[in-house]
C-alpha cells in the first residue's frame, strides 16, 4: 500500500482527520506561544545546533569520556552494535537477577529495537508506564507520535479499552478520570517490579550522568524503586558538557508542547544507594549514518515532535501511516537510513513546504534532506521513468518541443476524461483539471511580435 | 532597467494571461522586458522526484538562456527558488561578477518591492482578497515571516504590495501559511493528502469571507482552482501580477 493509500485508511473520515489535524495543531500553536516568550530563540537553536554539529564531529572521544565518567559512578557500561545485540544484552541481564516485571518509561529506542515484543516471548512481563504509551501498548498498536503516542486515540476508545484491561467503569470516558485508574494501576506495577528500563535524552560526556525528561515522573519511579535500572540511548545522545544541557532543555520542552520545561528533568549520575544501573548504548545504523556527510545531521534530531506538530502531510496522514517507529518529517529522514516498508518512498511523502526544517530546535535542514534522498533512493517505475527522460529531451531539444506542445494541446481534453487508464486519474480523483486556453504565451508572444 | 521575462513552462501552457500581466506589470513599473521565446523549463520537476541528472541538463540550459540579463523576473516563486538555491546544489553556480545570475532572478513581487522600491502601481481590484503564501517564496526565498518563526514579523512584498492596491480588502485567514498541498509531483502522487490539504485552505478562505485568493505561484492556485471547481466553494484564485495589472495604465 503506498502511503498515500495508508494515509486515507488511517483516518478515514473527515471528521477523525479533523480532529487529528487540530490536536496537532494545537501543539504546534503553544510551541510558536512558548518560542516567542524567549527573547533570543532563533540564537539558541543557532547555538544546539552548533553545539550538536560539534558533538557529532566528537562523538568517538565523547563516548569513551561518557563511559569513563559513568563507570567512575559506579554504573556498568554496554555496547550494541544493532537491534539484535541490544536486545540480548537486556534480557541476559534481567535474566541473571531473575527480574520477571519490567516497568519501562518511554525510549523510542526500544520501540526501533522491538524490545518489548523480544522480552514477552522471553517470559518477561513488560509494562510501559508513559500513559500515552501504556494506551497503545493496551491498544496493541505503535505509537503514533514521538511525544504523545496515543493522539491518534478519542477519549470513547481509549474509556473503551481500559473498561476492557483494567476494569474501569462501563462508559467511562472522562480523562481526568481515567487517568487516575491508570495511575493507581500503575503504582501498583511500580512497587512489584523487578526492573526499570528507561531511556535518555542526553548523556553529558563531562560527568558521565544522564538526563531524563518525562512530564508525569514515571522514569524517576522506574529508575528508583526497583533495584535494577536498565537505560537505553542511541550513541548519538551525548553531549560535551553540563554547562551545555540549558540550551537544549530551554528548546526541547518548548518546541515539544510549549511548555516551558517538563514537569520532571533527571539527572542521574551512577546508580541509586543500594541499586544497580547498566546503560546501553546502541548503535544499530548510526554510524553509517555517521559517516554519511549530507545526512549525518539528522542524527542532531532531539526528538521534541516539533516537526510532526506543524507538518500538514503528518497531521492529515496520522503517524502509523509512515510504516517507521518515528513518523513525521525527521522519520522520512531517518527512513531511508534506518530502514522501514515504505523505504524510497518515504522522502516523497512531503510537499517540501519547509516548516519542519523552520521549527526544528536544532536545525535540521529537514526538506532538504527528503529533497536529497529523493536524489539518492530514486526509484521511479517505467511509466515515470519513460516520462522523465521523454519530457526532459522535449524541454531541451526545440524540434523535440514543437512535437511536445502539439502532442499536449491534442491529449489534454482526453486527460479531462474520467477512466481508469488516464494518467490524470490521481489529479482528477480529487479536483477538475485547469482549462488549456487556446494559445500559448509562447505563441501568443510569436504572432504579436510577427504583427 | 532591463529585465529578462523568465517563463515557467506550465505558465506558459496553462496560465498565459498571467505572463501577459506580469510582462505589463514590469513595463509600468518602467522597464524594459525581454522575451526569449526559446526559453525552457528550469528543471524543478525533475529535480522535486529526484531525477538530478535531467534536472540538472534543463537547469544548464536555462543559465545559458539567460546568461546575459540584468535581472530574470517570473511569476513563480518555487522556480525562482529552485534557481537560487537548488542549482547550487545540483553543482551549477551562475557565473562570475557581482551578482550571480542565480541571485539575479527575482520573484516578480520581490523584484518590484525590494529592486526598484515600487509598492504602489495604481492597481484596483475592489474585492476581498486572501493570500496564499507560497512555501517556496516564503521559506527559502524569505518573502516574509513565516508564522512559525520567532523572528519578528516581516510583511511580503506580495502583501505590501496587494495593500497599494485601490479598493483591495485583504482578508485574514485562519493558519495563514499553511501549505495548500500542491507539492509539484505531491499533487499526483500524494492525491488523498494533497486534496486535503488544499480543501483545507479552501476552507480556511472561504471562512475568512475572501472572494478571491492570490499568489506567487500559479501552480499552487491551479491546483486551489481544480479543488474549488469540484467541491462548488471557495475563492476564485488570481495571481499577483493579474492584480497588479487591473486597472494599470487604462
Amino acid at each position: 500500500m503506498t502511503f498515500d493509500a495508508r494515509a486515507a485508511a488511517n483516518l478515514p473520515s473527515r471528521g477523525e482527520l479533523s480532529q487529528h489535524d487540530a490536536a496537532v495543531w494545537d501543539l504546534r500553536r503553544k510551541r510558536d506561544a512558548a518560542a516567542a516568550e524567549v527573547p533570543d530563540w532563533e540564537a539558541l537553536r543557532e547555538r544546539a545546533a552548533a553545539l550538536k554539529a560539534y558533538s557529532l564531529d566528537h562523538l568517538d572521544e565523547l563516548l569513551v569520556a561518557f563511559e569513563e565518567g559513568a563507570r567512575d559512578a559506579g554504573a556498568h557500561v554496554h555496547w550494541a552494535g544493532d537491534a539484535t545485540a541490544f536486545c540480548r544484552i537486556v534480557t541476559e541481564l534481567l535474566a541473571a537477577r531473575g527480574a520477571r516485571r519490567v516497568v519501562k518509561s518511554k525510549s523510542m529506542l526500544t520501540e526501533e529495537c522491538g524490545l518489548n515484543p523480544h522480552l514477552e516471548a522471553r517470559g518477561v512481563e513488560v509494562v510501559d508506564t508513559d500513559l500515552g504509551e501504556r494506551i497503545v501498548q493496551l491498544a496493541g498498536e505503535p505509537p503514533s507520535h514521538l511525544i504523545v503516542p496515543a493522539i491518534h486515540k478519542t477519549r470513547r476508545e481509549i474509556g473503551a479499552l481500559f473498561h476492557r484491561h483494567m476494569g474501569t467503569p462501563e462508559g467511562e470516558d472522562d480523562p481526568e478520570r481515567l487517568t487516575r485508574f491508570a495511575r493507581a494501576d500503575l503504582r501498583r506495577r511500580f512497587l512489584a517490579a523487578d526492573a526499570g528500563i528507561t531511556g535518555a535524552n542526553f548523556a553529558v560526556a563531562e560527568t558521565g550522568s544522564l538526563v531524563i525528561v518525562t512530564n508525569e515522573g514515571n522514569a524517576d519511579l522506574g529508575s528508583s524503586l526497583p533495584p535494577l535500572h536498565i537505560a537505553c540511548l542511541g550513541i548519538e545522545k551525548v553531549i560535551p558538557a553540563l554547562a551545555d544541557l540549558p540550551v537544549f532543555l530551554r528548546l526541547l520542552a518548548r518546541s515539544a508542547t510549549g511548555q516551558p520545561i517538563s514537569a520532571y528533568t533527571t539527572l542521574l549520575t551512577g546508580p541509586r544507594e543500594g541499586g544497580e544501573l547498566h546503560v546501553v548504548l546502541v548503535d544499530n545504523g548510526r554510524s553509517t549514518l555517521l559517516a554519511n556527510p549530507t545526512h549525518r545531521s539528522a542524527l542532531a534530531c532531539i526528538r521534541c515532535g516539533a516537526c510532526l506538530n506543524t507538518c500538514p502531510v503528518y497531521r492529515r496522514s496520522g503517524g502509523h501511516a509512515y510504516g517507521t517507529v518515528i513518523p513525521g518529517p525527521i522519520g522520512s529522514v531517518l527512513g531511508p537510513a534506518l530502514g522501514g516498508p515504505l523505504g524510497a518512498e518515504l522522502p516523497h511523502a512531503s510537499s517540501l513546504c519547509g516548516s519542519c526544517s523552520a521549527v526544528c530546535p536544532v536545525k535540521i535542514d529537514l526538506h532538504g534532506q527528503l529533497l536529497a534522498w529523493r536524489g539518492e533512493r530514486r526509484a521511479p517505475g517505467a511509466g515515470e521513468r519513460a516520462l522523465t527522460t521523454g519530457a526532459a529531451l522535449a524541454l531541451r531539444w526545440p524540434a523535440l518541443r514543437g512535437i511536445a506542445r502539439t502532442a499536449l494541446r491534442g491529449l489534454w481534453p482526453l486527460l479531462g476524461r474520467r477512466g481508469r487508464r488516464n494518467p490524470a486519474g490521481p489529479w482528477l480523483a480529487a479536483r477538475e483539471l485547469p482549462p488549456l486556453p487556446a494559445k500559448s504565451f509562447r505563441a501568443q508572444w510569436l504572432e504579436k511580435s510577427r504583427r | 532597467m532591463q529585465v529578462a521575462l523568465f517563463v515557467p513552462c506550465y505558465v506558459d501552457q496553462l496560465a498565459p494571461d498571467v505572463a501577459w500581466a506580469t510582462l505589463r506589470v514590469l513595463e509600468r513599473a518602467g522597464c524594459h522586458v525581454h522575451y526569449d521565446p526559446e526559453q525552457g523549463c528550469c528543471g524543478q520537476p525533475f529535480l522535486n522526484r529526484g531525477a538530478r541528472r535531467e534536472a540538472s541538463r534543463l537547469a544548464s540550459r536555462h543559465l545559458a538562456r539567460f546568461g546575459a540579463a540584468q535581472a530574470i523576473v517570473s511569476p513563480s516563486s518555487s522556480c525562482v527558488a529552485t534557481v537560487r538555491h537548488r542549482f547550487a546544489e545540483l553543482g551549477l553556480a551562475g557565473g562570475d561578477g557581482a551578482l550571480r545570475q542565480t541571485e539575479r532572478t527575482y520573484e516578480l513581487g520581490e523584484f518590484l518591492v525590494r529592486v526598484l522600491g515600487k509598492t504602489a502601481l495604481g492597481a484596483r481590484f475592489p474585492y476581498r482578497v486572501a493570500v496564499l503564501q507560497s512555501c517556496h517564496g516564503l521559506r527559502e526565498l524569505g518573502l516574509g515571516t513565516p508564522s512559525e518563526s520567532a523572528l519578528p514579523p516581516e510583511a511580503s512584498p506580495l502583501e505590501q504590495l496587494l495593500r497599494s492596491v485601490e479598493d483591495l480588502v485583504l482578508v485574514p485567514a485562519e493558519r495563514p501559511d499553511e501549505c495548500c498541498g500542491f507539492g509539484g509531483a505531491f499533487s499526483v502522487t500524494h492525491p488523498t493528502l494533497s486534496a486535503r490539504m488544499g480543501r483545507a485552505r479552501l476552507r480556511a478562505f472561504a471562512d475568512a469571507g475572501a472572494e478571491y485568493v492570490t499568489g506567487t505561484d500559479v501552480s499552487c492556485l491551479l491546483h486551489l482552482d481544480g479543488l474549488r471547481r469540484r467541491e462548488g466553494f471557495g475563492p476564485r484564485p488570481i495571481h499577483l501580477a493579474e492584480i497588479l495589472a487591473n486597472g494599470a495604465g487604462q
